[in-house]
């Protein structure tokens, strides 16, 4: 090779941001790539993909829309990866409080209290919460992997919103259509703006935004959480307990999920669906590395993903190309991230000035 | 319960573990040699939907397989420049090995759900094959079974005779030792996960060329991650391995059982049963803090570089 | 035993130069070394030595220098090249896998064509005996004690026709007595031909085994000698140069009120690798500094864990170690902290400091208790405060308190670790290996803190493999052997050769009740 890493001795600070940008450059270049090489031009399909879904207003917000549970899932995920839990199963965590806000919305149709959609909100949240709580419990209890517990639970969580859909919560009234009856006003999220589809949730959004800001840069819980992923005897050495830091991090990152899951369907669709969910539990992995595990990050970020959500659809309309190029961009991303990562601690040299050097120094000696 | 149904039972327990056996064999090799690939999910999907097309267009089903172990292998290596060539985060690449497979197998695979293709069909050895219960399992099956037979016989022998077996247990547990020792601990490595990467994708070929012959998003379900389970319920043994497999093969097909005994369970709270399971197995091994490290490689997922 | 110097040298180092990023590990050296001879390489941690003997034994290649071998000049590619030319390299942290077997291990080593473990299995035991060191092929090495893995490593270089058998620091992990023992075994190799490469700090040994020496410091070479005609304060001044500190000597004192108190302590080790605790008992009081010797894992680690509460007993057993007369051996860390224990760990990166926080960070991972933090937030001028005061009251070289733990030097993050520990105050104060691997200077800089601490009043518990250390600043000295605690004597009054007995085992049991 012609490049070498040479170590840094420190981090650079720079990198840590630039990182994600040339991260971001790389992956519009391999994406020009595959769109030449599948005879689609380059600049038309990236004006498609990226440009045309918000060129208006509505656009925007769709946007919002879309960005709102990739938001709050990686907020809560930046939590649980600050502390080097591996919590995957945000998908999960979001289907099952779709899943619980759901099964009570349909049971209280006909009320018209405010109450109602704190009680639907409450219970996503608390569900969420308690998805991820149970992870928590089998890696403190038994010790037993996060990685695989929550992957498996996200695949538990998705059978069990499709056994509910076509069984117990189908709409008697829904020509057998796997779908929930439509839930009351009083437990639909409040549009925001008269002609577009963001709702109240974008409040929540903002609000989870500066509660993890705060718990993880001022509080010293957050420090905690931080050490225990840097450094776990450090942890054990000063007494930080790492069981409720495990516990404290799961039901945030769970509760989050469950939001943005019954944020979905008192919100955009306003009854259970098989289909809550594009995979916005997944894309949350993404959109917390890509963000540096830091809230403001994360905004960015997941707006970028949302708009990769919006352009997936886009293209599918106007490019006829597959929709999962969306998955396939978010994929390319995150390992352009982890590749160029790499500069944060080492520093590339071109191995050609290392021989010309020694050269030089041998001529003069 | 009769003996036919017991029978069919078993064959197709089998016939369920075996991509579970074939990406778990890969991942125990790779994990033996200190290396976490949480990517086999994402391998397997892109060997399942390149096996698919170029069995689909050539129509030699063989060509069909190779060419899935081979896209196996090249995902693994875009891991192992990452991971190994960078020292990046195991856990972080492997998941972005995952989301990127899924990505791209949809990609490549939107034109190609739900063509149909004649996939291997069972091959019966005479005689042995009516021998009553296990004849079909073990003698009734297409040829990717006999095939895991073999290359579960190959991993145990290298794992448990040879001094490839020892230098990839070397590597797994002191990196820095072996290095001083002189074995090349990152080349090793690579092998290893490359190893891994071919069994993932032959897995996938397994399952869009014989299990189910066609290709479909997310055909696996999973199965990547419930291997991943796997080596730690074998506690990093291989006979475990097999065991382990067929056993989550049965999980997976309790439906036939339990429309066998009767019962009208709904299908959905059925398909859960081989996660519930995963979940249930990783709880009863794991509980155990210290029995668990005493088998896992001890630098399983830590970054290496050379020269420390 | 006498060598020919007029033959031509076994080994010849020339202008060796290594350069690392920051640091010039190896500068010019030279080093040449005759068929039979014994030779010590000496210097001080960082002093360049690992370096050189990585770069003989193949692992990294110089940036300039040759390397001479019999009189031919070679290319040192990897340790294999080195084996076959008869090197063999004894580790510092052994480089044997504990998960396989004695046999294993050696023909891993030893390359493919040597044959598998079971061919080598005959050879082993005779190379074994043929030196006196017993060893059984079949065992997993993961059930040898230190000594025995050792003997796995020198009987690893003796299976080939060994010519250089090079040892890093290998007594840092022998009691006294093994260590004679393992001079036995290499004056018998020397005796064979085979050249000897000893590295080590400890002038004793160097002088009772070595004919010659060759002294590093700051990757040169400071000079030759025949250490038999050195003294110690000769080869001290080539291996640190004109440091002070390195006499010191500090008044012994009688301490006052008992402190710390552990009782009757037991503690059964599930972990297959680690040591249980039988019947520990010990006394630290108010004034004075106790010392623990023993050789690494004899139950150090675990009696730490349970001092700075990592490992808790149950409540019924919460009399076992007391503080001040309170039981403590049920709580956690930060309760035992508030009582006014503070502790500073044997490892620096990774348990006393998290590596890629800030010094101020890790100023506030253990100060958290002195009002650095309000209503659960943390208050980041008070935090700066107290890590610009860490910094400045113990003369830590850094550009700021933003600067990363993993950045400092080993003698400048302890300075730090220990200034954070000092400056809370304690009344006891738990220290494991303070200067292990720490420079002279710095070495000397935290003896004096630890003196100053006792002579004001706090009570201290030193825990170190180093015995000249523990005699240079305890006033009171015990050992730790195979998780039992020998009963502690006045430093005065006891001395090396009997604190070594008991390194090994060799004192009173506590008998049962």
């Amino acid at each position: 090779m012609l490049l070498s890493l040479e170590p840094r001795g420190r981090q650079s600070r720079a990198m840590l941001w630039l990182s994600p940008l040339l991260a971001g450059v790389l992956t519009l270049a391999s994406g020009a790539l595959l769109f030449a090489i599948l005879g689609h031009p380059p600049l038309e399909t990236f004006k498609v993909l990226l440009i045309d879904p918000v060129s208006d207003f509505y656009g925007v917000s769709e946007l919002l829309v879309k960005a709102l549970p990739i938001l709050l899932c990686a907020l809560g995920l930046a939590v649980a990866y600050q502390a080097r839990i591996w919590n995957i199963g945000a998908e999960g965590q979001l289907l099952i409080g779709a899943l619980a806000g759901s099964a009570l919305a349909v049971h209280i149709i006909d009320w018209e209290s405010r109450w109602a959609l704190t009680l639907v909100l409450a219970a996503g949240t608390l569900a969420g919460a308690a998805w991820g709580g149970l992870a928590a419990w089998l890696r403190t209890r038994f010790n037993a992997n996060e990685i695989l517990t929550t992957i498996m639970l996200n695949y538990i969580a998705l059978n069990l919103l499709l056994f509910f859909v076509h069984g117990p919560l189908k709409d008697p009234a829904g020509f057998n259509f796997p779908e929930s009856a439509t839930f009351g006003d009083a437990s639909r999220l409040p549009a925001v703006v008269e002609d577009g589809r963001v709702h109240a949730g974008i409040y929540f959004a903002l609000l989870a935004l500066v509660a993890v800001w705060v718990l993880l840069q001022k509080s010293f819980v957050g420090f905690q959480i931080k050490v225990l992923g840097l450094d776990k005897r450090a942890a054990g050495f000063v007494g930080f307990r790492e069981r409720r830091l495990v516990w404290l991090a799961l039901l945030i990152s769970g509760g989050l999920a469950g939001l943005a899951g019954v944020g979905e369907v008192t919100g955009p669709i306003g009854q259970l669906v098989p289909q809550v969910s594009p995979g916005y539990g997944y894309a949350a992995i993404t959109v917390a590395f890509l963000g540096r595990l830091n809230p403001i990050g994360i905004l960015f970020a997941g707006l970028l993903m949302a708009l990769l959500y919006l352009g997936g659809e886009n293209a599918q309309m106007a490019a006829n190309l597959p929709q999962s190029i969306t998955q396939l961009f978010q994929g390319m991303v995150l390992f352009f991230l982890l590749a160029c990562d790499v500069l944060i601690l080492y520093r590339p040299r071109l191995k050609l000035k290392w021989a010309k050097r020694a050269a030089l120094q041998k001529a003069a000696a | 319960m009769d003996i036919d149904l017991l029978t069919n039972i078993f064959y197709a327990m089998v016939r369920t573990g075996t991509p579970l056996l074939l990406v778990a064999l890969g991942e125990l090799v790779c994990e033996k040699s200190g290396v976490l690939n949480l990517g086999q999910e994402g391998m397997m999907l892109f060997g399942a939907v390149i096996g698919f097309i170029v069995a689909f267009s050539s129509g030699s089903l063989w060509l069909g397989v190779l060419c899935a172990c081979l896209a196996g292998v090249l995902l693994s290596l875009l891991f192992a420049f990452v991971a190994l060539g960078l020292s990046s985060n195991q856990v972080a690449t492997g998941l972005a090995l995952t989301i990127f497979g899924v990505g791209l197998s949809s990609f490549i695979g939107a034109a190609w759900v739900g063509k149909p293709l004649a996939g291997f069909e069972p091959v019966a050895i005479p005689l042995l094959s009516e021998i009553p219960l296990l004849g079909r399992m073990l003698f009734g099956q297409d040829l990717l079974v006999y095939l895991s037979f073999a290359l579960f016989a190959l991993v145990a022998w290298v794992i448990l005779k040879s001094r490839a077996g020892l230098i990839i247990q070397a590597v797994g547990e002191n990196p820095n030792a072996a290095s001083a020792m002189g074995l090349p601990v990152l080349r090793v490595r690579t092998l290893a996960v490359m190893f891994g990467g071919a069994m993932a994708g032959l897995a996938g070929g397994y399952m869009s060329l014989a299990y189910t012959p066609m290709w479909a998003e997310n055909m696996t379900a999973g199965r990547g991650w419930i291997a991943l389970a796997l080596v730690v319920f074998a506690s990093w043994r291989v006979f475990r391995v097999v065991l382990g497999a067929w056993l989550f093969g049965l999980a997976s097909i309790l439906h036939l059982v339990a429309q066998g005994i009767g019962l009208a369970i709904p299908g959905n709270l059925l398909a859960m049963l081989p996660y519930v399971a995963t979940i249930v197995v990783l709880v009863v091994l794991s509980r155990d803090a210290i029995k668990t490290r005493l088998y896992a490689p001890v630098s399983l997922g830590q970054p290496w570089k050379a020269g420390h | 035993m006498s060598f020919d110097t007029a033959s031509t040298p076994r080994l010849q180092m020339r202008g060796i130069t290594k350069r690392y990023p920051g640091t010039l590990a190896n500068d010019r050296v030279e080093l040449s070394i005759q068929p039979g001879e014994i030779r010590a390489l000496l210097g001080e941690n960082g002093a360049g030595k690992s370096t050189l003997m990585k770069i003989i034994y193949g692992v990294t290649q110089p940036d300039e220098g040759e390397i001479i071998w019999h009189g031919e000049p070679l290319k040192m590619r990897d340790p294999a090249q080195a084996r076959g030319l008869g090197i063999g390299m004894v580790f510092q942290h052994f480089s044997l896998f504990e998960t396989l077997s004695v046999a294993e291990n050696i023909a891993l080593a030893m390359g493919a064509a040597a044959g598998t473990p079971k061919q080598l299995e005959p050879r082993i035991r005779e190379v074994s005996q043929r030196y006196g060191m017993a060893l059984e092929p079949h065992r997993l090495v993961h059930s040898l004690s230190i000594g025995e893995r050792q003997r796995v490593e020198i009987v690893r270089c003796l299976m080939q026709d060994i010519k250089l058998l090079i040892l890093d620091e290998p007594t840092s992990v022998l009691t006294p007595q093994e260590a004679d023992e393992l001079f036995v075994t290499l004056r018998h190799l020397a005796a064979e031909g085979c050249s000897i490469l000893f590295i080590s700090h400890k002038l004793g040994e160097v002088r009772a085994l070595c004919q010659s020496a060759t002294v590093l410091r700051g990757g040169k070479v400071s000079g030759h000698c025949v250490p038999t005609e050195c003294s110690d304060m000769d080869l001290a001044r080539l291996m640190v140069g004109a440091a002070e500190g390195l006499e010191a000597s500090y008044p012994k004192v009688h301490g006052g009120l008992t402190r710390l108190r552990v009782d009757d302590l037991n503690w059964h080790n599930a972990d297959p690798f680690g040591t249980s605790l039988a019947q520990c008992r010990l006394e630290v009081r108010s004034g004075e500094i106790v010392g623990i010797a023993g050789v690494a894992g004899n139950g150090q680690d675990e009696l730490l864990a349970l001092l700075s509460g990592e490992v808790r007993l149950p409540s019924t057993e919460r009399e076992r170690i007391t503080l001040d007369n309170q039981p403590v051996a049920n709580l956690y860390p930060d309760a035992r902290r508030q009582l006014g224990l503070t502790f500073v760990p044997a490892e620096r990166l990774g348990h006393g400091a998290v590596p890629d926080m800030s010094l101020a960070d890790n100023a506030l991972l253990t100060g958290f208790q002195m009002g650095l933090t309000r209503a659960g937030m943390i208050n980041h001028g008070k935090v700066m405060a107290f890590a610009d005061k860490i910094i400045a009251d113990y003369a830590v070289k850094t550009p700021d308190a933003h600067t990363t733990a993993r950045s400092l030097s080993g003698g400048n993050l302890q300075k730090f670790i220990l200034g954070r520990e000092i400056l809370q105050q304690p009344k006891l104060l738990v220290a494991a290996h303070p200067t292990w691997g720490v420079d002279v200077g710095a070495a000397a800089a935290i003896h004096r803190s630890l003196i100053a601490l006792r002579d004001a009043g706090a009570a201290i518990l030193v825990i170190s493999e180093d015995l000249d250390e523990l005699f240079q600043i305890s006033d009171r000295i015990g050992a730790l052997c195979s998780g039992r605690l020998s009963p502690l004597a006045e430093t005065a009054q006891t001395t090396p050769v009997e604190v070594g007995r008991w390194m090994a085992g060799e004192f009173e049991p506590v008998t049962h009740a």
